[in-house]
């Protein structure tokens, strides 16, 4: 008996010896993004960055398999939590990539905190507050927040477009009150006012009470809205007779804007709009991303969204971050996240790197909406903002006093 | 029990003593109580405290629709409702309203509010039956779904309210899978012996009275509409606890948490799980989390909603009453002829 009970003892000292072992053959990786909801085309195109990025090194790091193991939210906190548990506590993943919007990015950042032995990194979301006030140890951006994705909008409307005043006309949450934010903060500087703002609920049909609010005398309107509202709030106000150039935001002129048809064309032509992506940037890293996008998702976007991108590049840091650290996270990820945090790499869109806050520091482009050679409409560069960090170049004690971006700040009539 | 006619839900005995109790009873308590014990804190905190608290909102409306007779949309509502005042009367992370009352007053008075809220939307509704109950609970679950989105002074819009924690007790953080199981399990079996014993008392019986036959009960001097109305408050206690665990599983609510998606997700429970017992709602919650959390690791990212909606159309499908219905018919399978026909119609509306 004696003999049976230790080879018994042996083969489990064995079996315990190997299993970690075992467990290190493979990496799960989490992709959460939003597959339900308002926002499912672009949840599907953050999950198509994830795969790019992954397919680049055959789903291998160091010898090591990656699995990715999908989850799904429909753009609410809650649902971003339960997806983020699931991946974490149900399924183990070791990294997790995500989420989408911006009140999700705040809600899964306040999570990351509870469990400091997995690696948190962003999606897309891109609300401010999520790195610069209370950040996460664990929780990594090298996308930009939508602040910066604003960058130098503010100063080219004005000085090279002579805009003195604008209206503003955003979706009522986190992720619009950082765009305007990012927008009117060098703006107002400059002199510039903005005599009103309009807050709509996401999914409004109808804007006749905004459009006959606006003010006459305003030399432009920003609009700070995506998918169908940009679409819906376009179509009606050109309707309505309304003759004020445009500024967009990040997501307001993009491809299922552009791809409209009908008179809404002739509204959208010249509008300056800023962003972390520009669709026609001639450079090569950017041609041959969108060609390496194309292969891959025939049935994918004209041209990948900013939300394949800011997955993909998020993924892309997480591989050579693994890469550096030969796939080893046996220490709960701590050799890997000091990789992370001194990374620095060439992306798509040019160089990025993060700072103290584990925030993105990238560039930034401003576009133009012209009509390309074969009649479609595109966004055209007009200037590229390179190193755009999270303060826009001020000291963070400066910049936190804007405080943070709301419905009434920043303000200046 | 003579008075009425035998129509489901016949309330059960009452299991005061061990000794009455059901062998089944014994077992699925014994289960519960032990279930931390072989579940991971994942199985633990949002596969089983989260059928739980969604069991119990979805027994409130149960109770409703099992033996009044009146199935309201607005049940997930009125444990929103419970929800916000916790993190309004309590405090939050959001730095909009937060007044900081100590939990003890905060829970109690939430839920209250909650209450006196469904008694509300009972007065206003009670005076209907069938599709025009279901239209107006349905109009002001939506209403205050589109209510809290807009309005930034109390309710913080869009965002709503983050970082609400429940109170740590005797050292213990309640939001720790393990205590906080038991306490969902706590507050359901609670309401569960409750609406059981409910059913039996005089209330529950000139209920399931009035459900049956309201003209009569009229003609006999009960007052049908306070009766209903008096049910729409004990089952806004029940939700409006339900809220207030929710609230605290979340540590966060926002419209998103009351919306018109979430809304219907309560009425699946209930009609997946069965109306007729309380036991219902619990299975049918079970059944709804697990294939929620699950769904999209068997069908991959592209098509997991269809799985579910699969699921539960199959469901309803084969038995119109829920998975109480197939336990019954399986049961009767494998009893005598002797056995008595359980196919009988459920809570209508």
């Amino acid at each position: 008996m004696k003999i049976a009970r230790r080879s018994l003892f042996l083969g489990a000292l064995m079996l315990s010896a190997l299993s970690p072992a075992l467990a290190q053959e493979t990496i799960k990786v989490g992709g959460l993004a939003t597959l339900e909801g308002p926002f499912t085309v672009m949840g599907e195109d953050g999950l198509r960055g994830v795969r790019l990025a992954l397919d680049e090194v055959n789903n291998e790091v160091a010898g090591k398999k990656i699995e990715l193991i999908t989850a799904s939210s429909d753009a609410s906190p809650d649902s971003a939590l339960k997806a983020a548990r699931k991946l974490v506590e149900q399924d183990g993943v070791q990294i997790l990539i995500g989420p989408l919007s911006g009140s999700e990015g705040i809600a899964v950042k306040d999570y990351a905190k509870s469990h400091p032995n997995v690696t948190f990194i962003n999606g897309s979301s891109a609300a401010q507050d999520t790195t610069l006030f209370d950040p996460a140890e664990n929780f990594f951006r090298f996308s930009t927040d939508g602040v910066q994705w604003m960058a130098g909008l503010g100063e080219y409307v004005f000085k090279e477009k002579g805009f003195r005043k604008v209206a503003v006309v955003a979706e009522d949450y986190s992720f619009p009150y950082s765009q305007v934010q990012g927008f009117m903060v060098p703006f107002c500087k400059l002199g510039g006012k903005v005599p009103e703002k309009f807050w709509v609920p996401i999914g409004n049909k109808d804007y006749s009470s905004v459009i006959a609010a606006l003010p006459d005398d305003v030399d432009a309107i920003f609009v700070a809205l995506g998918g169908a509202d940009a679409v819906n709030f376009l179509s009606q106000y050109q309707q309505a007779g309304g003759e004020a150039p445009i500024i967009g935001g990040s997501i307001t002129v993009d491809q299922t804007v552009l791809g409209s048809k009908g008179k809404i064309r002739e509204a959208i032509i010249g509008t300056s709009a800023a962003g972390p992506t520009a669709d026609t940037w001639d450079d090569p890293r950017w041609t041959e991303f969108v060609a390496a996008y194309k292969k891959a998702n025939p049935d994918g976007f004209p041209f990948p969204s900013l939300f394949a991108h800011a997955y993909y590049v998020n993924t892309k840091a997480a591989l050579l971050a693994l890469k550096e650290v030969n796939g080893d996270l046996s220490d709960g990820g701590k050799k890997f996240r000091e990789a992370l945090s001194k990374l620095k790499f060439d992306t798509p869109t040019g160089p990025v790197s993060i700072d103290e806050n584990r925030n993105g520091i990238a560039s930034i482009f401003i576009t133009e909406v012209v009509e390309g050679e074969d009649g479609n409409l595109v966004n055209k560069v007009v200037k590229v903002a390179e190193n755009v960090n999270q303060t826009l170049g001020e000291p963070q004690a400066e910049f936190v006093k804007n405080g943070p971006p709301s419905r009434d700040n920043p303000d200046c009539k | 029990m003579t008075a009425i006619d035998a129509n489901p839900p016949r309330g059960q005995a009452v299991p005061d003593w061990l000794g009455q109790a059901h062998p089944a009873t014994l077992l699925t308590a014994v289960f519960l109580l032990l279930y931390p014990a072989f579940a991971s804190s994942f199985f633990t905190f949002q596969i089983g405290a989260n059928a739980l608290l969604m069991g119990t909102i979805a027994l409130s409306l149960m109770m409703l629709a099992g033996y009044g007779g009146m199935v309201s949309f607005a049940q997930l509502t009125v444990a929103g409702i419970a929800g916000y005042c916790v993190a309004i009367f309590g405090t939050n992370g959001s730095g909009v309203m937060g007044l900081g009352w100590p939990w003890w007053i905060t829970v109690p008075f939430s839920i209250l509010v909650a209450a006196v809220c469904s008694a509300l939307i009972g007065a206003l509704a009670v005076r209907t039956a069938g599709i025009y109950m279901i239209m107006i609970t349905l109009a002001i679950a939506t209403a205050f779904f589109y209510f809290v989105r807009q309005n930034y002074e109390i309710f913080n819009g869009f965002n709503g309210f983050h970082g609400v924690a429940p109170p740590t007790l005797f050292g213990i953080y309640l939001r720790d899978p393990l205590p906080f199981y038991y306490l969902c399990l706590a507050v359901a079996a609670f309401f569960y012996f409750a609406v059981l014993y409910a059913a039996r008392s005089t209330f529950g019986l000139s209920l399931q009275a009035i459900r049956d036959n309201p003209r009569r009960m009229q003609a006999l001097g009960f007052h049908v509409a306070a009766h209903r109305i008096f049910a729409f408050f004990l089952a806004g206690l029940i939700a409006g606890t339900g809220g207030v665990l929710l609230v605290w599983f979340n540590g966060q609510i926002s419209p998103g948490t009351v919306s018109v998606a979430g809304v219907v997700d309560v009425l699946v429970i209930a009609v997946v799980g069965g109306m007729r017992k309380p036991i219902g709602p619990f299975l049918g919650a079970v059944l709804f989390v697990l294939v929620k959390n699950f769904a999209i690791d068997l069908i991959g990212a592209d098509r997991f909603n269809t799985i579910i909606g699969l699921t539960f159309l199959a469901v309803v499908l084969f038995s119109p009453d829920g998975l109480l219905g197939l336990w019954e018919r399986f049961k009767a399978a494998n009893v005598t002829a002797s056995s008595r026909s359980i196919l009988g119609r459920g809570g209508t509306g």
